[in-house]
């Protein structure tokens, strides 16, 4: 290979990383230059006084507030649905599942990780259409179908981080307290999670980083752009990632844009926190291994 | 603790991993019993014709498959070049901090919502496309493509460093001993080492280019037609499906996006199929 190629594939490698990172930064940089200027608390509670709004005496009508609440219920239910189950199956494939189901699993478990989400929304679409014509008439595309389809999406995080957290232990540490004459429940409960479950708990910070940002499942499932706060599981609720995707295609003013700035902020600022949490406990539970082994 | 517990527990755990597996089971099941109607008519041809226009009873969903595979394409082979430039630097060129630096850049970029790549792609990108083509709004395939290939290079450049370090390090040292170059080494030793996992990264960032949205539904335009040109609007299977949603239950256009719904749903055995056939059978990429 001569001198010249060798030159160009090494510019070549350089040029993308840099137009890489030069486009990020683009990106935030337009969207805090625009944005920032809208972050204030009028923002979040518009004109009703924010202390009103906290002991729930006023509605807000004009601000954030309804949608950055629907998130945080929104996040709370689907993690309340997937947890369990997602960690009862972790622990099953590490643990339980003999060679013989294990593909099937995974298999299973792969197809779902990979679905396109706006089809986990069609799915909860269509149960919810299920569920009006054989079960209630008063069941639609609602909050807590949003929440169930939205656990759907999750369930594969969780459950491939809680199965890697238990399969990759030392072996000394799996069978200590096994020949201590532990039983194999003890053995999960007392040793194997505690010891992992930073680990874990990365996974499942992960999954709430996309319940916070999903946008495709709760367009289908219920998801509006003026509700206010939902009373029921069965109401109607606001999003912040869809209040941005609506402000993108449907304002009427610039000062309305400007919020979206402002709510795309938020919800960046947000997803990053989860994110960078969720980091932080990986690594630490990375240092832990090299220094113990 | 007592047997009947363990018993129990193991019960527990063992229906929680049955239920998983069954959502998706369901959702397939789910997306054949709505589209039933359509099979069972017989009429399924009908449906892959070129025409959409529910005025005169014309549901072709041809428009859409091609608006996917163009925009998908596109924004893959945009992606591709960067996504094996930016691993090269990682695993190759730049072991020391700005390697790091830049593996962390795109860490931090599978964590950004993808509503927020579209929001500021309609007000920073789409202006400067219109602006090139001198015609309609911007928002076109040149456009989704664009911001599809910066949604998925995450995707494809953490794949592929992971590749590139699966080089054994005797490999390396063996180069290295001859006197090679990095790019030397890039091009001789670890492309032909690890060409099965840059596949694996290119066939899961399809995967994720086909899945997305909202990307698609914000800038591509939504237009029901085949795209001819890059300046020209279109609409995927994905966005087709959004846009329908809200119509009547019983109308033919509600039954054709579980048709959508079922494509889309093959096209994902499809990816997990390969990726399996080229030795990963643990497959977890954000969608």
């Amino acid at each position: 290979m001569n001198r010249f190629i060798q030159y160009s594939i090494t510019f070549f490698a350089w040029i993308s990383g840099i137009i890489l990172v030069a486009s990020l930064t683009l990106l935030l940089a337009f969207l805090i230059y625009k944005g920032i200027g809208s972050l204030n608390l009028f923002l979040i509670f518009g004109e009703t006084k924010p202390m009103d709004v906290l002991l729930m005496r006023k509605e807000v009508l004009d601000g954030l507030f309804p949608a950055i609440v629907g998130t945080i219920l929104l996040i709370t239910a689907s993690i309340v649905w997937a947890i369990p189950i997602g960690v009862a199956s972790g622990i099953y494939l590490a643990e339980y599942c003999n060679l013989r189901w294990k593909p099937f699993f995974n298999f299973m478990l792969d197809l779902l990780a990979g679905v396109p989400s706006i089809l986990v929304g069609l799915f909860g679409f269509s149960l919810s259409i299920f569920l009006h014509r054989h079960l209630s008439e008063h069941i639609y595309p609602c909050f807590l179908i949003s929440s169930m389809a939205l656990a759907c999406l999750v369930l594969p995080y969780i459950i491939r981080t809680t199965e890697q957290a238990l399969v990759n232990l030392p072996f000394s540490v799996k069978t200590t307290g096994l020949a201590l004459g532990a039983s194999r429940l003890q053995n999960i409960l007392f040793i194997l999670i505690p010891y992992n479950l930073s680990r874990i708990i990365s996974g499942i910070i992960l999954a709430i980083g996309r319940c916070a940002e999903d946008t495709a499942v709760i367009m289908l499932t219920g998801v509006v752009a003026m509700a206010g706060i939902p009373h029921s599981l069965l109401a109607k609720y606001e999003a912040l990632p869809f209040y941005i995707f609506y402000i993108s295609s449907d304002y009427n003013s610039q000062e309305e844009l400007m919020k979206g700035f402002g709510a795309c902020i938020i919800l960046l600022a947000v997803c990053a926190v989860f994110f960078t949490l969720a980091n932080i406990l990986k690594r630490k539970a990375e240092i832990r291994f090299a220094t113990r082994l | 603790m007592k047997p009947f517990i363990e018993k129990c527990a193991e019960k527990g755990f063992l229906f929680s991993a049955i239920v998983s597996a069954s959502i998706t089971i369901l959702i397939l099941s789910f997306m054949i019993f709505f589209s039933f109607p359509i099979f069972k008519a017989g009429d399924i041809a009908a449906f892959f014709t070129l025409e959409w226009n529910p005025y005169e009873g014309k549901f072709g969903i041809l428009p859409m498959m091609a608006g996917t595979g163009i925009i998908a394409s596109l924004a893959l082979f945009i992606a591709t070049p960067f996504g094996i430039g930016c691993s090269a630097i990682i695993s190759v060129f730049s072991k020391g901090s700005s390697g790091r630096f830049l593996r962390k850049v795109v860490e931090f970029m599978t964590g950004i919502p993808t509503v927020i790549y579209g929001f500021v792609a309609i007000f920073l990108l789409v202006p400067f496309i219109r602006e090139i083509f001198k015609k309609g709004t911007g928002m076109c395939v040149l456009s989704a493509s664009i911001m599809l290939a910066i949604l998925i290079l995450p995707t494809i450049v953490l794949f592929l460093s992971d590749a590139f370090n699966s080089v054994p390090k005797s490999y390396i040292d063996a180069a290295d001993s001859l006197g090679a170059t990095p790019a030397q080494k890039l091009v001789y030793v670890i492309i032909p080492y690890a060409w099965k996992g840059i596949i694996s990264g290119l066939v899961l960032a399809a995967g994720r280019a086909v899945g997305d949205t909202l990307i698609a539904l914000m800038i591509a335009g939504n237009a029901l037609q085949i795209p001819t040109g890059l300046d020209d609007a279109a609409r995927t299977l994905t966005s087709h499906i959004a846009l329908i949603i809200a119509s009547d239950y019983e109308s033919p256009e509600f039954k054709s996006i579980f048709l959508c719904g079922l494509i889309l749903f093959a096209f994902t055995i499809l990816i997990v199929l390969i990726m399996r056939s080229l030795g990963y059978f643990k497959i977890l990429g954000k969608r």
